[in-house]
């Protein structure tokens, strides 16, 4: 949207650097599976697209996983890929210019979504997604779900992120192992819907058919969540909090039920929430003999909600690898914010309550 | 101070200075914030807090309550320094103001329900 012309530039750039990379493994797998005419008249309808088209990081991914079948038959995918980008890089100067299309539905996509992600405000983005409220009823349901819906679920949203971090793919120094590592996950799950494919059940084991990059995709998949069942737990699941019970105390006051449930779900300090609470709204409370925080002030769900929100974001997950499973501690006045699963340790801002404003009679607060 | 010393972590002594001050590590110096406070009924007030120095606060207020058609007013506080109260949830408004008078985003924050 109104991203593109400023990516421009580096587009060009981009192009000129890289063309020779792109195009060869494309030419040199004339894949059969992949075919691409249809999407070349697209692509040269609007130039932009065309320089774009083939250096996301996901089209390089699949570029290469492409000329992976062409090169070495049986191996796995990761070999694959890395012969292949050797191989690429041998035969630069033999292949022909070939354009391909895959970015272009994503393309649309991503104009629709309006918000290109660049890769460093992409985890916040996941961060804030991961904190859905609203899921709550269906999760609890379903928390002995299996695996297998588990991961389906995964990769849906895999395939969202996907689609809104595409454009920024196509800049420039974005393709980074991580990238790389991140992207094709929703390409698989895209191209190939969720086929099932057991360890030496592959589909292709009966023909001697060129396999399918998303094929091949998920045997990587399969065999890297195979090999460290954690990886699933810690990106998959999402982070869920109880809805906040607000009931209105008379005319003025607002009573949060649910408050040290809450706070025992997120692992923090009842006291700790409640001060960034009164903070952020700018008022005061207290909290009754059962538990309950009583607001001054009239607020609904939704504005507690979002304030919990927020609160999960700068205090609760982690700013690194995005995990709630934290540590707020204290040590000289400053708090602490240690991941239990990636290990980071960082401060965070204290609770400040800002300058509040004389609200209410003047008198009143010179008595007091 | 007394408790300090007893403390059993000390690694670094040197840090142990400029982390205590408050204003060092988690500071809220560098940030405009911009806050809400409910007053009686469906009333709200809007604080803007943090001006940097060479922003004009008096015609900013002035630039603010032309634009968003509201009152306002300018507050001394000995903690704060200058804070400039507007009627009514401005926050939105005051904040795409700011980006479009060129106030780098991340500077901004907005609290509130």
């Amino acid at each position: 949207m109104s991203e593109e012309p400023l990516f421009d530039p580096s587009l060009k750039k981009r192009k000129k650097k890289q063309v020779a990379f792109h195009e060869d493994p494309l030419g040199a797998d004339a894949d059969p599976t992949t075919p691409a005419p249809a999407t070349i008249d697209d692509t040269t309808t609007n130039g932009d697209v065309v320089d774009m088209g083939p250096k996301t990081a996901h089209e390089l991914m699949k570029a290469n996983g492409d000329a992976g079948d062409a090169a070495n038959g049986a191996e796995g995918a990761e070999k694959a890929e890395e012969d292949d980008l050797k191989a690429m890089f041998g035969d630069l100067k033999k292949k022909k210019k070939k354009k391909k299309d895959i970015p272009l539905d994503l393309e649309g996509d991503v104009s629709g979504t309006s918000t290109p992600i660049a890769a460093p405000a992409a985890p916040a983005a996941a961060a804030t997604e991961d904190l859905d409220f609203s899921d709550m009823k269906k999760k609890k349901k379903k928390k002995v779900a299996n695996f297998e819906a588990f991961e389906k679920e995964l990769n849906d949203a895999k395939v969202k992120d996907d689609e809104d971090e595409d454009v920024p793919d196509g800049l420039p120094e974005e393709i980074d192992e991580a990238e790389l590592g991140d992207d094709p996950f929703a390409t698989g799950a895209g191209g190939a819907g969720v086929v099932s494919i057991d360890a030496g059940a592959e589909p292709w084991l009966k023909s001697d058919r060129d396999y399918t990059y998303p094929e091949l995709l998920q045997r990587f998949y399969l065999q890297l969540h195979a090999a460290n069942p954690a990886l699933l737990n810690s990106s998959g699941k999402r982070y869920t909090i109880a809805p906040p019970q607000l009931a209105r105390e008379g005319n003025k006051k607002t009573i949060f039920a649910n408050v040290s449930d809450i706070c025992r779900r997120m692992h923090r300090q009842p006291e700790h929430v409640i001060q960034y609470m009164f903070a952020e709204m700018g008022t005061t409370g207290s909290v009754d003999g059962s538990g309950r925080l009583v607001i001054k002030g009239r607020f609904q769900q939704k504005q507690v909600e979002h304030v919990l929100r927020r609160y999960i974001v700068e205090y609760v997950t982690c700013k690194t690898c995005k995990s709630p499973d934290t540590l707020l501690t204290k040590e000289n006045r400053i708090f602490f914010l240690a991941c239990e699963s990636c290990g980071s340790r960082r401060s965070v801002n204290t609770i400040k309550t800002g300058f509040q404003a004389q609200v209410g009679k003047r008198s009143r607060n010179r008595t007091g | 101070m007394n408790v300090q010393n007893l403390a059993a972590f000390d690694p670094f002594a040197d840090e142990g200075d400029p982390l205590g001050t408050d204003n060092d590590v988690g500071s809220q110096q560098n940030y405009i914030h911009i806050r809400i406070q409910q007053r009686n009924g469906r009333k709200t007030l809007t604080t803007l807090q943090g001006l940097p120095k060479e922003y004009d606060a008096k015609k900013l207020l002035k630039a603010f309550k032309k634009e968003f058609a509201c009152n306002g007013t300018l507050v001394d506080d000995e903690e704060a320094g200058q804070v400039i109260q507007l009627q009514g949830d401005q926050r939105s408004k005051i904040s795409t103001f700011l980006v479009e008078e060129g106030i780098p985003k991340a500077t901004i924050k907005i609290h509130g329900f």
